[in-house]
């Protein structure tokens, strides 16, 4: 039988290894999986390339992460939360790597990763300086810079209803970035609000087809990450 | 209602929102840039419905919201809100798809600075020290069909913000059509900076000695019209 349930966050997250590439799922809290990226901390790998559209928020989840010098390299649209200043110190002492994307183009880049297209062309940022050094292509009279498909080792995402087989639903805007990571990483490792028995969900409504999801943790009440920063909290 | 305190010249930051809800045209799809922008939603005209766009992943997005808000429903600039009835939720490759794929009609954008060749720039103060951050702005002026800057005329420290060309590093260039300041309506034309309308107490003197390129006033009675 199929089922991709794992015990805890800790055996989900048990093989992530030194130097993985990790796609984190989350427009700022909305859809942040903050129980597996804390399961990522205790774990201890290290060196990470971690790909989000932002950098975390307080001392918690992926600023966290951050603070504690797992993360050798981010790539992001928006590195910058008013209430933390965790990436900041790092980026400005050179602790940190920057690959800073636009965000359509982060976007892009992962679905392309998934979908099994290694480039495409964007009219996103020519003419700026993040289009400097790319390859331009003129189509119809119009530039366009072309950029690479991501592809990562793991991806950590959360939703809000899943079954054994990992067909997924998200809940309002916290979809976000979380169904495209789930096509573009080896091992997709997701938390999920609640468990149903497969034949509950409508198939016409899933976003994520279970194919996608290798692992699966119920976290039935997610820790709230806007509640931990307004508290003061620190994680570990 | 206590009186308000105005500025000796000029639209404060709701009079200039309410400018450019009035020029967004019955069954328009709008997105909003962070900031003053942000403040559009509050300003259509009744009996005029328009749909507002989230990148971050809503079509049909709503004003704000407080008290029983949802950490899960949110702008772009990651405040909570509401979703009107009839929305639409999706992920980020879609939300973008249907902004580089042209299919967003207007997007309101805050700005640093604004040439008379229409070319913006609103991400970096170019300041090596600081992590650059771009978020959605140059993927919404590479694909939204019109971009209107909704921002103050001057920098705090009295700077025009429109000038003959950016010193700043760009968002796009020839991308802004339309400058909504506390002083004054501009559109970005053949011509350069076309002023369509001066608020209260601005005269095209006072307009220009704050304006670092120069300014046609020639259309200024020409009557402003929404966007299409």
């Amino acid at each position: 039988m199929i089922d991709k349930r794992c015990g805890s966050a800790a055996e989900a997250v048990a093989d992530i290894f030194d130097g993985a590439t990790v796609l984190i799922g989350g427009f700022g809290e909305a859809g942040s999986p903050i129980e597996l990226i804390h399961a990522l901390i205790d774990q201890g790998a290290t060196r990470l390339t971690v790909v989000n559209n932002n950098t975390g928020s307080g001392r918690v989840g992926l600023a966290a992460l951050i603070e504690r010098g797992r993360v050798a390299r981010m790539i992001c649209s928006y590195p910058r939360t008013a209430n933390s200043t965790v990436f900041q110190d790092k980026y400005s002492k050179g602790e940190i790597e920057l690959e800073l994307v636009p965000q359509g183009t982060l976007a892009e880049r992962i679905r392309a990763g998934g979908a099994g297209i290694p480039a495409f062309y964007t009219p996103t940022a020519v003419g700026t300086s993040l289009a400097q050094g790319k390859e331009l292509r003129a189509f119809s009279g119009r530039e366009y810079v072309l950029e690479f498909g991501l592809q990562a080792d793991f991806a950590l995402i959360k939703c809000a209803r899943c079954d054994r087989y990992g067909n997924l639903v998200y809940n309002k805007t916290a979809r976000n970035f979380s169904p495209i990571m789930a096509t573009a990483a080896k091992t997709t490792i997701v938390q999920t609000a609640a468990y149903l028995e497969a034949g509950e969900m409508d198939p016409e409504t899933i976003v994520t087809p279970g194919l996608y999801v290798d692992r699966i943790v119920t976290i039935a009440d997610p820790l709230q990450e806007s509640a931990l920063v307004a508290a003061g909290a620190v994680y570990g | 209602m206590s009186a308000q305190v105005r500025p000796p010249t000029g639209w404060d930051r709701t009079e200039i929102a309410r400018n450019v809800a009035c020029d967004i045209p019955e069954g328009a799809i709008v997105n909003l840039g962070v900031g003053l922008p942000e403040q559009v939603v509050h300003h259509i005209p009744a009996g005029r419905e328009v749909l507002f766009h989230t990148e971050n992943g809503l079509l049909g997005m709503g004003p704000p919201v407080s008290g029983q808000s949802d950490p899960d429903l949110i702008n772009a600039g990651k405040k909570r809100v509401s979703a009107i009835p009839g929305a639409a939720y999706f992920h980020h490759a879609d939300s973008f798809a249907m902004i580089r794929g042209g299919h967003i009609d207007i997007c309101v954008l805050g700005a640093m600075q604004v040439s008379e060749t229409g070319d913006l720039a609103n991400w970096s103060m170019g300041d090596e020290d600081a992590a650059p951050a771009v978020g959605g702005a140059m993927d919404l002026v590479a694909g939204a069909r019109t971009i209107l800057v909704a921002t103050t005329h001057c920098t705090k420290t009295g700077e025009s913000k429109l000038l003959r060309a950016c010193t700043l590093p760009l968002t796009g260039r020839g991308v802004v059509r339309r400058v909504y300041t506390d002083l004054a309506i501009i559109e970005v034309g053949a011509q350069g900076f076309e002023v369509l309308q001066m608020a209260p107490g601005v005269d095209p003197h006072y307009l220009q000695q704050r304006t670092a390129a120069r300014l046609h006033f020639v259309a200024e009675r020409r009557a402003r019209s929404t966007i299409w």
